[in-house]
């Protein structure tokens, strides 16, 4: 588990971050920053640039400009799996298990993020490899416990259930023993009963110490769990605050409904 | 994503599951490690046994067996690439070329190392090709990366070709033996350290024949059963290494690797890393069978290494069923043993080998022996198709 800092410290800092793909702009001048301990939700209308605000921060795609800073480096240019170590971690909107791998060894993946066993201490079964694997396997069961999977930990990914699945998603990015949990849609085909549990998983998860980013379409699990909220609205941030204050957000209403004068302007 | 485990159960693949089933008895560790010993003995024993039917009566069964042993060997070292790593290798010849090259360039063309010097530095030589060709190309994914590794098995070939250094197109001669140890193998002396007599089927009772033994370390041209004992003692060592080296933190991140690649590096697998040691690692076990080959053959050239037997290698691995280290081995010994064992139809051997493999793909597409995860997969298939079966006939 990570150690619990004093609260308030800033994890993670988007400072003026822009995204183009030729003349896309995806994401255009975003400035906003976690703090640790927090369950920050980021939420917008389809289209609106979340996904692409997760990629850029865990390194899939490169900022056109701007910074981003995780515990007080620059992740500029580091590859995907460095950013992973640093203690960044993050689910999949469609579902991006193993699908051959037994539900444990996908949670075993994550927990060997940090494993310092290579080929030679493997072929040599040397006395780190078998405390590493030893403590890789107990690490990723009591994950699968945490995220109520464990009965089915033998069973190959692909054969679970789907809200198993993403269940089994949310442990083996914590098994990376991240900094930074980010959930990207995890609720996303859940009926109302399965987002009440998953409402439980998220806030146990803060309870551990980590600190939580939930991209989330379902307004009623976001404001129920998140403690601030950032609103995207193609690419540009439009509103960030309590859940309160932004469920009477003139303009985040006119986001998520539309107003008149916009339909026109549009038409 | 993965074209080789998306299959359809057959009718087959369950008849096998359940003549398996009586056979779970033996499904713990004492017995298991008897049935081993005794599988193993009886490997390095079937050159002398003589057995019935599974011998060649049309070639040397000795020789054909280092072929099977060799193409067992190479099979091991692709699976690396292709089943754990899931990358498509097909210019694997390139690297069974490096290895046989190195030692006869070694051993006879240039220096006159011993063989057993020779043989360590082959395989290094071939893994640090692995990493050359490896490193600008494991950026490509996919198909991409079977054309780019396919012209390098044709480049390698081609440079050989046209290298005086390395022989041209006349190859390398007068390749030496691994050194006998005790007495020299010559006419009506197999030497060696001691004999041991083959069986004779046809003179029953009398079936030990005196006048037929083959001399253990004793190498020489005539009899083909020693280096067929020497390979055998190098597949059964990379198989342990293999089966250490895939069940670790090693073996994990090539299965995330081939399964998603993005997710991987998301978790924190360095996957070019591991591409790179899986092709390392490939090429190197490819490298070690050419140098046995070499030694055994004592005579190597440009077309020993034809495009084709990449293909050839590649069709053992899938055959045997990709993943799968004793799949591997299975489909190693197919390819090998199948156009030998059907010499005598001289030029419908072939044609028999291609139908073999033909009903072999119909019938059981994810490969001899798959992997224990596509069974697992079989085994839950046929448990939803008996629920199914029972809710309509209720």
């Amino acid at each position: 588990m990570p150690e619990s800092h004093t609260a308030g410290r800033t994890l993670l800092e988007l400072d003026d971050v822009t995204i183009k793909f030729g003349g896309l702009t995806a994401l255009d001048g975003v400035t906003f920053d976690i703090k640790e301990g927090e369950i920050l939700g980021l939420i917008g209308p389809n289209g609106a640039g979340k996904t692409t605000c997760f990629n850029v921060m865990t390194g899939v795609y490169q900022a056109t400009s701007g910074h981003i800073r995780f515990d007080g480096q620059a992740l500029h240019k580091m590859p995907r799996h460095k950013i992973t170590r640093l203690g960044m971690a993050r689910t999949f909107q469609n579902i991006r298990l193993f699908k051959s791998m037994t539900a444990l060894e996908n949670v075993m993946v994550g927990a060997d993020a940090h494993s310092k066993v290579g080929f030679f201490r493997a072929l040599f079964r040397t006395p780190v490899h078998r405390k590493t694997e030893g403590e890789s396997r107990a690490r990723a069961l009591e994950l699968l416990k945490f995220v109520g999977v464990a009965g089915r930990a033998d069973e190959l990914a692909v054969n679970l259930s789907y809200g198993d699945q993403r269940r089994l998603e949310i442990a083996r990015a914590m098994a990376t023993n991240p900094k930074l949990l980010c959930l990207d849609e995890p609720a996303a085909g859940f009926n109302p009963a399965e987002k009440q549990r998953l409402m439980e998983l998220i806030r146990k998860v803060r309870d551990q110490g980590y600190t939580v980013l939930l991209i989330e379409h379902d307004m009623r699990l976001v404001m129920g769990v998140t403690d601030r909220i950032v609103v995207l609205e193609f690419g540009r941030k439009i509103a960030e605050g309590a859940p309160a204050e932004i469920r009477d957000n003139p303009a985040v209403i006119a986001a998520y409904l539309g107003v008149e004068e916009d339909d026109d302007a549009a038409s | 994503m993965n074209a080789y485990y998306d299959f359809a159960p057959s009718g087959l693949a369950r008849g096998w599951a359940a003549f398996k089933r009586p056979f779970h008895v033996f499904d713990n560790r004492p017995s298991k490690i008897i049935l081993g010993i005794i599988a193993v003995l009886i490997a390095y024993a079937l050159p002398l046994l003589n057995l019935p039917i599974i011998t060649t009566p049309d070639s040397d069964f000795g020789g054909v067996l280092f072929d099977v042993a060799a193409y067992a060997l190479i099979a091991v070292g692709l699976n690396i690439v292709i089943g754990y790593a899931g990358l498509l290798d097909l210019g694997y010849v390139g690297f069974y070329a490096t290895g046989a090259y190195t030692v006869g360039v070694l051993t006879q063309y240039h220096w006159h190392w011993p063989f057993f010097l020779a043989l360590p530095v082959a395989i290094g030589v071939t893994m640090i090709t692995g990493v050359l060709l490896g490193a600008p190309t494991l950026r490509v994914r996919g198909d991409y990366l079977a054309i780019v590794t396919m012209g390098f098995g044709e480049i390698i070939r081609l440079i050989i070709t046209n290298t005086h250094w390395l022989g041209k197109s006349a190859g390398i001669s007068s390749i030496p033996m691994p050194p006998t140890v005790g007495t020299a193998p010559g006419a009506g002396n197999p030497g060696g350290l001691f004999q041991v007599p083959h069986l004779s089927w046809g003179t029953f009772p009398n079936v030990i024949d005196v006048g037929h033994k083959t001399g253990v370390l004793a190498f020489g041209v005539l009899d083909a059963i020693p280096f067929y004992w020497l390979i055998l003692t190098a597949l059964f060592i990379v198989l342990i290494g293999d089966k250490l080296v895939k069940e670790s933190r090693v073996g994990r991140a090539w299965e995330a690797t081939r399964e998603d690649e993005d997710a991987a590096e998301v978790m924190g697998v360095p996957t070019f890393k591991y591409k790179l040691l899986a092709f390392a690692l490939g090429a190197g076990i490819g490298g070690m069978s050419g140098a046995f080959y070499a030694t055994r053959q004592t005579f190597i050239q440009p077309q020993s290494f034809a495009l084709l037997l990449s293909e050839l290698f590649v069709a053992a691995v899938i055959v045997g069923g990709a993943g799968n280290r004793w799949g591997a081995v299975a489909g190693g010994a197919v390819v090998a043993y199948l156009p030998e064992r059907f010499r005598g139809f001289s030029d419908w051997r072939m044609l028999i080998f291609g139908i073999a493999l033909i009903v072999l793909a119909t019938w059981r597409p994810e490969g001899i022996f798959p992997p224990r995860r596509t069974r697992r997969a079989i085994r839950a298939e046929a448990v939803v198709e008996e629920l199914e079966g029972e809710t309509v006939d209720a």
